[in-house]
């Protein structure tokens, strides 16, 4: 018997590519496995768990019953609804809160604030950019404390400033909480819009705007007819992602704990007030359900953009 | 250039305007720049009468607050070392390989990245790590954090190698190169700045996070610096401030450094939804 | 090196065909350019040689040798890219050894020969400068030298002097005919500028639209084009496509359009065949072989004059037969041409080309 002479043949490549599909698939397989136990589970699991009467301690911790939409029922309850405290108080916060600090402060004073800096000389743009940035970077728990002593009824910066300009002090935080947290938000998230705008503005041809010069507009005209215009569609882009963020944002709760008397709890630290302080997880994983129903409409509306764009 | 007059006040009342937002933005700032440095411990604006540096060492000098800043450091880096590494690889694929559904599986996991928030599934993320028996652990705030933030890192990578010529690649095989050889010698480095920024990007969003493990830990020995300085300013008791100050101005100052460094490497460019 | 063969090669894109049916040989050591616009399949056949891209059928031979489905590290080849696809992160002395060290040769030998190549090509003084640190073309010639470092059987190259200006690529040519004389390799070259194809190619491959339409020497394709495609491709201006009216009278040939007068075109069986089937035909004469003629003399064509451009040895004269039909005649000469509003330029009837309806060559008397 003759055996063959065994070569190292290359081996052959049906079509090919940079990656192969073999290595491709091992490539993406680490990142896919964390992506689906912590994301792409979660996200069934929490549909799951909110049609049971699961709990943190006690009997129906490890034996949870289906209590079929009893947690739906009991969020919507018209009787209570509308009470503090109770999730459609909550949800209409939200929605305030969004609109107020999310679509109109931060939005505009970003629109404002990119423009400004556009025209105005080296050294404001860079301190006033420091400012503005250095309150978006800095973690929330930092901010939070920050504003805390900020807001300080006895010895806070704010009252000291009022005082001194003869203005009548007050307990903020006890009195408006509510434009505290929405002042608070636009001060904390800013500098996205700002930055993102900023980036949008530079993306115009000078001429652009040297040919309007030419021509006689004013600053306000060149912004209405030239820059508004060619940025449309980095605002719808930053009104999405800004509302997707204020509306799941828990930071104004290291201010406030949701207080006082529940008038600052937003649907997130409604969540963690339900699930973590009362321990109805079944009940928070209901409302964890109702909030990824609303981020999946704005996701989809925000992709839907994004692949017209890409076309 | 000569300038009108009506343009050239224009011009100065620009300019106020900016700086007025600027100060604006400031001033809940201005009592953090001082109090680490004063004596005397107070919520109040004011100089410190007299400077010193007291309040850090007094800070260092506590074993729960350095503990808390090196639980900070593990969780950020274990978590950055995972996330760098899987959305590097994934990436990759993603870019170079032609595995047929790529363009869905990048859809789909955008979409559940946006839809997926750590306060939409604290409930569920809280019972996955529970039923793991990873509850208290450094690991479950490392694999949370690393779960979250891959779809965004990947996306943010993808972009940048599909900015990155295949020629590099191709050309290192038409020399003999492997693949592996060609992905080693050739592409990691040339995607490597990409890594960087997702790996700041990274370790900043774990860093600065309150929530995850605010449910997901327990006990002292495990709480990264983000919770220390909350209980220490909400929890009954009045708070030495000028110490929970300084505290806090250690704990940010890793984030400004990596964002000083970013902008001084990369310039200041935008990266779309740096934070998530 | 070795010689390279397609036989039937096809490449589809979805629906799109980028190469259809494509075959041909390169002899050992032959130099064959791939000429044509962009998307008419030239730098796909070049990848598939390669082994960049798999063809979708046919069969791909190097030195007599199937290598249609081989990775490219195992084809033994080099290729020069079109944007150097130098290594950021090395300098030029790693750029240029990396194949050497996927070879696995030892660090000093592989510095030894990367700096004996890159003297050759005049940058052995910058051996430690990073890609970013040298001009675009000692770029050029980094990338050269990264290819000619090793002996592959192969040589390839992606349009690799369309990066530089037009003084740089002049003189890259240049040295690229005198590497070629010198080693006598096997290279196909993928270019759109027919300037860079006469000057270098043994043969050159014209495309269009994933098929080769005419493979053949400079010369040949300068004067036979076998298509008015081909016509209207090589040579700078371009050739003259003039539609004309055929007929037969009495057994003569005669030509008609507007302006234009000719005579003393034998008629041949092959005019008589396309004549039959159409009674439209093309006339080409190059700009080259037009000059001023006399009003009212034969071989000429007459028409408005459009422009006339003194380019210094050399004016370049156009007129306007109307609908943007336009002729334009290369005259050399150093003097400014003071012309009339119309103007008659007259060709001799050996330099003329015909072409059927379809825009195929019709062979002259003795083709």
């Amino acid at each position: 018997m003759t055996t063959e002479p065994i070569e190292a043949k290359p081996k052959k490549v049906r079509n090919f590519a940079l990656l192969s599909n073999r290595a491709g698939a091992a490539f993406l397989t680490p990142a896919g496995l964390l992506v689906s136990v912590f994301v792409i589970v979660p996200f069934f699991w929490v549909i799951f768990v909110s049609f049971t009467n699961r709990t943190l301690l006690g009997r129906t911790a490890l034996n949870p019953e289906f209590v079929g939409l009893a947690n739906y029922l009991s969020l919507f309850d018209p009787a209570t609804f509308f009470q503090r405290g109770q999730f459609g108080f909550s949800l209409i916060l939200t929605t305030q809160f969004v609109l107020a600090s999310a679509l109109l402060g931060q939005a505009l004073l970003g629109l404002l604030l990119a423009w400004l800096i556009q025209t105005v000389p080296p050294w404001v743009k860079r301190i006033t950019e420091t400012f503005v940035i250095a309150a978006w970077i800095l973690p929330e728990v930092v901010i939070g404390f920050a504003w805390f002593a900020f807001l300080d009824r006895d010895q806070g910066t704010l009252n000291m400033l009022l005082e001194g300009l003869g203005l009548p002090p007050g307990d903020f935080l006890l009195q408006q909480p509510f434009w505290v947290i929405v002042v608070f938000n636009t001060w904390r998230g800013a500098a996205f819009s700002m930055m993102l705008f900023n980036s949008a503005f530079s993306s115009i041809p000078p001429s652009y705007f040297q040919a309007a010069d030419v021509a006689g507009a004013s600053s306000w005209q060149k912004f209405r007819d030239i820059g508004l215009p060619l940025i449309r569609g980095h605002i719808v882009t930053d009104l999405i992602l800004i509302t997707m963020w204020t509306f799941n944002t828990f930071t104004p709760f290291l201010l406030t704990n949701g207080g006082p008397s529940y008038r600052t709890e937003l649907v997130s630290i409604y969540n963690y007030r339900v699930a973590f302080q009362d321990f109805q997880f079944g009940k928070g994983a209901a409302v964890g359900v109702i909030m990824m129903l609303i981020n999946l409409a704005f996701a989809l509306i925000y992709l839907s953009i994004g692949r017209k764009k890409r076309r | 250039m000569k300038l009108t007059i009506p343009a050239f006040v224009g011009r100065i009342a620009f300019s106020a305007l900016a700086a007025l937002i600027g100060a604006i933005f400031a001033l809940p700032l201005l009592w953090f720049l001082f109090a680490p440095f004063n004596a005397r411990a107070e919520l109040g604006l004011a100089l410190p009468d007299p400077w010193t540096l007291n309040n850090f060492v007094t800070v260092f000098g506590n074993s729960y607050a350095v503990q808390a800043l090196w639980n900070s450091f593990i969780q950020a880096v274990g978590g950055v070392i995972l996330v760098g590494a899987a959305a590097t690889l994934a990436a990759y694929a993603l870019s170079r390989s032609s595995i047929p559904g790529k363009g869905a599986v990048t859809y789909i996991l955008l979409l559940f990245s946006s839809v997926v928030s750590g306060s939409a599934a604290m409930v569920p993320i809280f019972l996955i790590v529970s039923a793991a028996g990873l509850m208290d652990t450094h690991l479950a705030v490392i694999l949370t954090f690393a779960g979250g933030l891959l779809p965004t890192a990947m996306f943010i990578l993808r972009d940048f190698i599909d900015s990155i010529p295949k020629s590099y690649e191709e050309s290192a095989m038409v020399a003999g190169a492997s693949p592996v050889q060609a992905f080693f010698d050739v592409a990691l480095p040339v995607i490597r700045p990409g890594i960087v920024v997702v790996v700041v990007w990274g370790f900043v969003n774990i860093w600065g996070s309150f929530l995850i493990p605010f449910i997901l830990l327990r006990s002292d020995s495990n709480m990264p610096a983000s919770v220390a300085i909350y209980s220490f300013y909400s929890e009954a008791g009045t708070p030495i401030v000028t110490l929970l100050a300084a505290y806090s101005l250690i704990y940010s100052l890793p984030v400004i450094v990596l964002y000083l460094f970013v902008s001084w490497k990369f310039g200041f460019r935008f990266f779309g939804g740096i934070k998530a | 090196m070795a010689s390279v063969e397609f036989k039937n090669v096809t490449k589809s894109f979805g629906e799109f065909k980028a190469v259809a049916d494509v075959s041909f040989d390169i002899g050992d050591g032959e130099f064959v350019c791939l000429l044509g616009p962009s998307g008419c399949g030239k730098t796909t056949s070049l990848r598939m040689l390669a082994g960049l891209e798999t063809p979708t059928s046919g069969k791909i031979l190097i030195g007599g040798e199937e290598v249609t489905h081989l990775h490219p590290k195992d084809r033994n080849i080099a290729m020069v890219f079109q944007d150097y696809a130098l290594y950021p992160h090395m300098n030029l002395a790693d750029n240029i050894a990396y194949p050497l060290k996927v070879r696995g040769e030892p660090v000093a030998q592989r510095h030894g020969r990367a700096k004996e190549v890159a003297d050759v090509l005049k940058i052995g003084h910058l051996m430690d400068r990073l890609p970013s640190q040298i001009s675009g073309g000692q770029q050029q010639r980094t990338s050269l030298a990264r290819a000619l470092v090793y002996p592959a059987k192969v040589y390839l190259f992606d349009e690799p002097l369309s990066n530089l200006d037009a003084k740089l690529r002049l003189e890259a040519r240049g040295f690229l005919n005198h590497l070629q004389r010198d080693m006598g390799m096997t290279a196909v070259y993928v270019t759109h500028d027919q300037a860079e194809a006469m000057a270098l190619a043994t043969r050159i491959a014209v495309m269009d639209q994933g098929h080769i339409v005419q493979f053949a020497s400079p010369i040949e394709i300068y004067r036979r084009p076998a298509t008015t495609f081909v016509a209207n491709f090589v040579g700078n201006p371009p050739m003259n496509l003039v539609e004309v009216e055929g007929a037969q009278v009495d057994g003569k040939l005669v030509l008609k359009a507007e302006g234009l007068t000719i005579a003393g075109l034998a008629m041949t069986d092959a005019i008589g065949k396309a004549l039959t089937a159409s009674g439209k035909l093309t006339l080409g004469v190059r700009p080259e072989h037009l000059g001023i003629a006399a009003a009212g003399a034969v071989n000429t064509i007459t028409a408005p004059l459009f422009a006339n451009e003194n380019m210094g040895p050399e004016s370049l004269v156009t007129v306007d037969r109307g609908d943007s039909a336009r002729v334009t005649a290369r005259i050399f000469t150093d003097d400014h041409l003071d012309l009339s509003k119309v103007v008659t330029l007259g060709f001799s009837a050996e330099h003329v080309h015909l072409f059927d309806s379809a825009g195929k060559r019709i062979p002259a008397l003795g083709e």
